[in-house]
């Protein structure tokens, strides 16, 4: 299982990165709501942070990572829903088994 | 970062692809590659992966390759794909699904991934996708291989339209038959019947694909996306 701290700075290095290509405000919190009833981001949004994510994530722990497998698509809790939920989600995928 | 523009090719063991790689490299293009297997020829400015177009594990992994080595991709150009000609009423079922797999399946992993990729960066990029005349002339024989490429052109339409946000446009070529090994097996008759129903009948070459693909990476084409041009005047 990977630092859950090192996974979080990811994250929160990725959510900067947004904010200055996007000219958007997302705070860098665990409670910052992402996506739906006030939702940091839109569904454009959505995609541009995934991205990014993503990228920040497989150049910070060197393996290619995908968040938008069927598991996040369809968890009735999606990944999505906080800042928190996207550092728990990352962590437990970069902990399985390759 | 390379200085150098990147293009991702695949399928380029042999045929179209190789013929693609040898033409962008002399062209300074930094060109990087993939097949199922590795290719008996190497040349300076062209790196090859070995990858199946449809394992997605694989196609990361090619791409988190080519972003730590490039940090950059400029033009994809999805070449990699299989046909198979036969009646339906003879088509196993693992033929169609593997036709599916490459073709459509590979297509749509690598739009995806190279999106991501090309949408770094405010230059964002080109994706060139390979259809098929076989689709608009309704090929007796090729129901699997003209239903995937019809896929592929609908995906090239709605990719257009979900990548232009990232300056990405997708286009794609659709040749007529041409001297490879994917239309080896098909008689000469049927060949012949074919390109009589174009509106120039004679065999593509692949100067007549590459000329269309050069026309879409084009500075210039950035207003050029979600279209299929189809050779002979199909």
């Amino acid at each position: 299982m990977p630092d859950p701290q090192k996974v979080g700075q990811s994250v929160l290095a990725a959510l900067a990165e947004y904010n200055e290509a996007e000219n958007a405000q997302v705070t860098p919190e665990a409670d910052t709501v992402l996506l739906g009833p006030g939702g940091a981001v839109d569904s454009l949004g959505l995609v541009r942070l995934v991205m990014i994510v993503e990228r920040q994530v497989e150049d910070d722990f060197g393996v290619p990572v995908s968040l938008t497998d069927e598991k996040a698509m369809s968890q009735r809790n999606s990944p999505f829903r906080s800042v928190g939920a996207l550092i728990e989600y990352i962590a437990a995928q970069l902990g399985e088994p390759r | 970062m390379n200085p150098q523009r990147v293009m991702l090719i695949t399928g380029t063991r042999k045929g179209i692809g190789r013929f693609l790689v040898e033409r962008y490299v002399a062209q300074g293009w930094s060109v990087v590659g993939c097949s199922r297997g590795k290719p008996d020829w190497t040349l300076a400015g062209y790196e090859h992966f070995e990858a199946d177009v449809a394992d997605e594990k694989a196609v990361k992994a090619l791409f988190l390759a080519l972003r730590k080595q490039h940090g950059r991709l400029d033009a994809l150009i999805n070449n990699a794909g299989i046909a198979s000609m036969n009646h339906v009423l003879l088509t196993p079922i693992a033929t169609l699904q593997s036709i599916l797999s490459t073709n459509v399946v590979g297509t749509f992993l690598f739009c995806r991934e190279a999106a991501r990729l090309m949408s770094q960066d405010k230059r964002g990029g080109r994706i060139v996708n390979f259809a098929t005349v076989a689709t608009p002339l309704k090929l007796e024989g090729e129901a699997a291989y003209a239903a995937s490429k019809a896929a592929v052109v609908s995906l090239t339409e709605i990719l257009a339209r979900e990548f232009a946000p990232f300056a990405i446009t997708v286009n794609a070529v659709g040749p007529t038959p041409i001297e490879t090994d994917l239309i080896r097996s098909v008689p000469k008759a049927k060949m012949d019947a074919l390109i009589a129903r174009q509106a120039v009948p004679r065999m593509g070459t692949m100067e007549d694909v590459a000329n269309v693909i050069d026309f879409f990476l084009r500075k210039e084409s950035d207003f050029i996306t979600g279209q299929v041009v189809y050779l002979g005047g199909v």
